[in-house]
């Protein structure tokens, strides 16, 4: 059904003979999922009091993985009131630097049991081994280990202020990155000294869970952290319930906005972080292979679920040919398929829903006459799966271009000017991240200035670090994450 | 009213008239319309990139040039602050605090990027920085039971941070602030940069927070249905709330630069080093 792209090329590479690579699959024997998962409240497992349990499954190959407790109003009122004893009993009469032990303690523990949280996250998830074990458990260590220190440090942060915690945190996360994400969550708001109520996707609740029996065993007084499982009515009973102080949300911009719109006349405090459609700006003077590896990070990394993804390519009109060739010979090297193997760049999508949403684009973009161009991959029989995709001949309009996808697909535009391609890459709802390739410096930052995004790389993509604050203009969200202002969300002065 | 740095009319052409404490009338003055309010946030946006891009030392010239044009009208000021009730003594305190708050903030333009900006030490080997910007067109429903002082202290700090404003002046005390209008445009501030519009917020309110090319409001009344209302239509086009609590304007808890960073976007800028 796709449309190839006429490469009029004299030399052509060539991907059928030479390189194959034998599976190198992460082994699976050290890691004990149980075959039943309940809420963690108070600093204990308790079923659920709805008593009903969902399915998690492997998108890999959708087989269940495990059960898990289905969270009801009754189940987040309980952590609710758990996390508010917990506040009132033992962490807001802490000392600082307890509080911060307590983080290092988790920190720590989740370095010595990485190789578990890794094959777990990719089981649940569908991320390439790779990226679990080398992004995001060592990032999740270090988010801790960075929020950790800040908890006793932090009248240093502010200035003339005087920090206060707000009291109990709810917080609900994704699916594209489940335990970083609840990093992101956990560690600056334990270490401002608020209290957790944790609600992680229906469909990647397992390494956040495995989290709670970390937590547990790091001896965490019972109720600073609580998590709770199940889908939208859960968190949606986390955000309107009256006893929570501060609500934290990582997610679609859709339901960013239910929640915003939810909590209007109350008190609580809030911070979104929303969707995205960076622009992936490379102008001629860039290094080109270097650009090309920075697109193929920006877009295929996590499979496209990445809300800073480049999902918007802007190649400067006299590059606009070599770097479409190149890119497609660089994705048709991609290695599509078992997340669990070593070798693969790009695992499984989330979910069959996803994958769904993701075709429906294709087919939108095929109807509006783009020019659509997929990687030949050879695809497992069971699972969810997508191709490097590339979509050419596409216009500003676009439904490809001006919506978030959430996937490996990426669309490209070209350009003549830095005026144009600025006019196009704010030309947008979003604005969370922006990518620009120049040798030039002051054209750099020409660029990053005036693009409206929250996080902007230059001649780099997709960087994370716990010092680097993160986080949307626009409809991308409200508060950074990461970093010094990453406090600030979760303190009132 | 005050919009694109001219002083039109109600596009609606209806006004109030406003009277004095024992019912003396003193004038009339535009009753603002969803249409003004439009027209508004078009000067506003198309202000924003140049205002933005104005170098902090030159806003805070700009700034600074606001408070003297202000002492050189002190007496005007402090005359329309008594016609909308204040004793001479206290009018002549609002607008000296005034002026003392303009030169505050004028003084921040050039050093809260230098207070809430970072290098950041990443763990790679990249050079990491993260510095404020402004958030853009702000709208800004003003105390309503202030008058000049309310107004300043109010859209300084959000202007002197770089964004632009839409203002709902107070409904009843609109005087004081449509003559430091005029001294807005005398004072080097380019049109657009702020945009006042007389009117009810009862009419207002709901136009300001819903307009999609708005990216934050501001209001300051202790009124719970208005909160409920102005957040509500926020989450639209997600924009930032900030609801400003003041008790005293005249208390040293006014000036801060924390005001300054509440209407200002965090960017994060990375480069590798080495390659």
């Amino acid at each position: 059904m796709l449309k190839e792209f006429d490469l009029k090329k004299d030399i052509k590479l060539d991907f059928t003979s030479g390189w194959s690579y034998d599976p190198a699959p992460e082994s699976t024997d050290h890691v004990h999922i149980k075959d039943q998962y309940d809420h963690f409240i108070g600093g204990k497992f308790v079923a659920p009091q709805g008593g009903q349990y969902f399915d998690t499954t492997n998108p890999a190959n959708e087989k269940k993985l495990a059960s898990v407790a289905m969270g009801c109003d009754k189940d987040v009122d309980a952590a609710v009131k758990a996390a508010r004893t917990a506040y009132d009993k033992y962490w807001s009469k802490m000392s600082p630097r307890d509080r911060g032990r307590y983080i290092y303690r988790i920190a720590r523990m989740i370095q010595e049991r990485a190789r578990e949280f890794a094959v777990i996250e990719t089981l649940d998830g569908g991320k390439p081994i790779r990226e679990s074990r080398d992004v995001d458990v060592p990032l999740v260590a270090a988010y801790f280990f960075y929020y950790a220190g800040w908890a006793d440090k932090l009248q240093y942060a502010f200035p003339g202020g005087n920090p206060k915690p707000l009291g109990v945190a709810g917080q609900i996360i994704p699916w594209n990155f489940p335990l970083l994400m609840a990093a992101w969550k956990i560690a600056p708001a334990l270490a401002t000294g608020n209290t957790v109520v944790l609600k992680p996707a229906e469909t990647t609740p397992l390494t956040s869970l495995k989290l709670a029996e970390i937590i547990q065993e790091a001896d965490l007084p019972p109720g600073v952290v609580n998590i709770v499982t199940g889908a939208g009515d859960t968190g949606a009973s986390i955000v309107n319930h009256p006893n929570v102080d501060k609500i934290a949300f990582t997610g679609s911009t859709n339901v960013g906005k239910i929640i915003q719109k939810s909590i209007a006349g109350t008190n609580k405090k809030l911070t979104l972080e929303l969707g995205g459609k960076a622009a992936n700006i490379i102008f001629d003077d860039a290094t080109i292979d270097q650009a090309v590896e920075g697109i193929i990070n920006g877009i295929f990394f996590n499979q496209g679920h990445v809300c800073c993804a480049g999902s918007r390519l802007f190649v400067q009109e006299g590059v606009a040919d070599i770097i479409r060739d190149k890119l497609i010979d660089r994705m048709q090297s991609l290695i599509v398929g078992d997340p669990m193997d070593k070798n693969t760049d790009i695992g499984a999508i989330n979910s069959k829903e996803q994958l769904g949403t993701i075709q429906r684009y294709l087919e939108i973009g095929l109807n509006e006459g783009n020019e659509i161009y997929q990687t030949k991959c050879d695809l497992p029989d069971k699972g969810y799966w997508c191709c490097p995709t590339l979509v050419a001949n596409v216009s500003q309009s676009s439904r490809l271009v001006q919506e978030e996808i959430f996937g490996p697909v990426l669309t490209i535009q070209t350009f003549r000017t830095p005026e144009e391609v600025l006019e196009k890459a704010n030309n947008t709802p979003y604005g969370l991240s922006g990518g620009v390739w120049t040798d030039k410096g002051s054209k750099i930052f020409n660029m990053t200035n005036k693009v409206r995004a929250g996080v902007m790389w230059a001649n780099t993509f997709n960087k994370f670090d716990p010092t680097s604050p993160f986080g949307g203009y626009k409809e991308s969200g409200l508060g950074r994450e990461g970093g010094l202002h990453g406090l600030y969300p979760y303190l009132k002065f | 009213m005050y919009m694109g740095g001219a002083f039109p009319r109600s596009e609606s052409e209806r006004y109030y008239p406003l009277n004095d404490k024992k019912g003396n009338f003193i004038a009339n003055i535009c009753l603002g319309s969803r249409k003004d309010f439009r027209n508004a946030v078009v000067a506003a946006r198309k202000a924003f990139d140049g205002w933005a891009a104005r170098s902090a030392y030159n806003r805070g010239q700009i700034l600074y040039r606001i408070a003297e044009m202000m002492e050189g009208r002190k007496d005007q000021l402090v005359a329309e602050l008594v016609k909308e009730g204040s004793s001479p003594k206290a009018a002549q305190k609002e607008a000296e605090t005034a002026i003392d708050r303009v030169v505050y903030f004028a003084g921040w333009t050039d050093k809260y990027q230098q207070v809430f900006g970072n290098v950041n030490p990443v763990a790679s080997s990249h050079f990491n920085f993260s510095n404020p910007e402004p958030t853009g067109v702000v709208s800004v429903i003003a105390p309503q039971n202030e008058s000049l002082l309310g107004f300043v202290q109010t859209i300084i700090p959000i202007i002197a941070g770089g964004n632009v404003v839409v203002v709902q002046a107070s409904e009843m005390k609109p005087l004081a602030t449509l003559t430091f209008c005029e001294i807005l445009h005398s004072s080097d501030v380019p049109g657009g940069v702020v945009n006042v519009i007389t009117g009810k917020t009862k009419e207002l309110a709901s136009h300001f927070s819903s307009h999609m090319d708005v990216n934050a409001v501001v209001f300051c009344e202790d009124d719970s249905s208005l909160k409920k209302l102005i957040q509500e239509n926020a989450s639209l086009n997600v924009k930032g709330v900030v609801h400003r609590q003041v008790k005293d304007y005249y208390s040293d808890e006014n000036e801060n630069p924390y005001l300054i960073l509440d209407l200002q976007e965090i960017k994060t800028t990375w480069h590798p080093v080495g390659i």
